[in-house]
């Protein structure tokens, strides 16, 4: 399983472009964090889920 | 006054009042920036939704300078992070870092603050720590790299005003940083004081979120700031210990 901002998902095998595409976020407006550590945009394509991965996607709201 | 920048990691500004995004409409931010005449926004980093089509980065306006922060943060670890993806996000390398545990108080901890501050500023982030006034820990973050000082005013939302009023003045007097006050402003008047003593910007938020006319309370503390920097650099008028001085002549009176 792979937990996607703190969800547990069964999504290893897929890659981080493919998961970000089927959920409908726009990858130009995200960051993404996989075990804590930055995945850049460049390597969202190459980035394959696996299972016991962490992985978190944001982005910016207002706050002050 | 036309010469007078606020400058901050090498970037010169000639606002000197940082608006916050937080708790009010996508739909108001031009508006308030436009009014506040801020050139520096805040925003939070948060776990992307899908359901929300709209970025808050297509309502800033074009060079306005992105401040995001570190909310949500519990240690220095959790605030690096938020910092990395920030700046991952594209938009500047400046952040504002905000480290809290308590969740009643919302109180800055000073001590995380200084060891985020010091692996981010080493990462060549801009970072603008929001801190307790505590001077010891205000020169902590200065030797760490941070590019300015945030102290509180007042707890954060609150609209208390300048309840750390002695301390800030301690850091604006000792620290050879801008000071920011930031937190618990809530009104004009507070931050014109604010900028009467010393200090070199004021960040507010909850201030005008929770006010009635959002635009027309980020004129007012425009105005305000405006003012307070200008008596600042004036240098303010001395206060008399006891009695009275007239500004009137003392001589030519009509009197035989």
């Amino acid at each position: 399983m792979v937990k996607i901002n703190g969800e547990e998902r069964d999504l290893a095998g897929v890659t981080l472009a493919d998961y970000l595409a089927g959920g409908g976020y726009d990858a130009r407006r995200v960051a993404v964090e996989r075990n804590e550590e930055i995945v850049p945009k460049s390597r969202y394509a190459q980035t394959v889920l696996a299972d016991g991965d962490c992985i978190e996607i944001v982005n910016f709201v207002g706050g002050g | 006054m036309d010469h007078d920048k606020l400058i901050l990691g090498g970037k010169e500004f000639t606002s000197r009042f940082i608006l916050g995004s937080g708790k009010y409409s996508l739909k108001l931010i031009e508006a308030a920036v436009r009014d506040a005449g801020a050139q520096i926004i805040t925003l939070a980093v948060r776990r992307a939704n899908t359901k929300e089509q709209e970025s808050i980065l297509d309502y800033i306006p074009k060079g306005v300078t992105l401040l995001p922060n570190t909310s949500g943060a519990r240690d220095a670890n959790e605030a690096v992070r938020i910092a990395r993806l920030a700046r991952e996000l594209g938009c500047g390398d400046f952040v504002k870092i905000e480290i809290m545990r308590d969740s009643k108080y919302l109180l800055p901890d000073n001590q995380e603050t200084i060891k985020a501050t010091e692996i981010l500023a080493k990462e060549g982030f801009v970072v603008l720590p929001y801190m307790y006034p505590d001077l010891y820990a205000a020169r902590a973050l200065a030797d760490a790299g941070a590019a300015a000082v945030m102290p509180l005013a007042a707890p954060i939302g609150s609209n208390k005003g300048l309840a750390a009023r002695e301390f800030i003045q301690i850091l604006i007097d000792e620290i050879d940083l801008p000071i920011i006050v930031d937190a618990g402003i809530g009104r004009p008047s507070q931050a014109c004081e604010a900028m009467e003593m010393g200090a070199a910007a004021v960040m507010a938020n909850t201030a005008l979120a929770t006010a009635g006319d959002l635009p027309l309370m980020a004129a007012a503390f425009r105005q305000a700031i405006e003012a307070g920097r200008a008596a600042y650099l004036s240098g303010l008028g001395r206060v008399l210990v006891r009695g009275g001085s007239a500004s009137d002549p003392l001589t030519g009176f009509l009197r035989s």
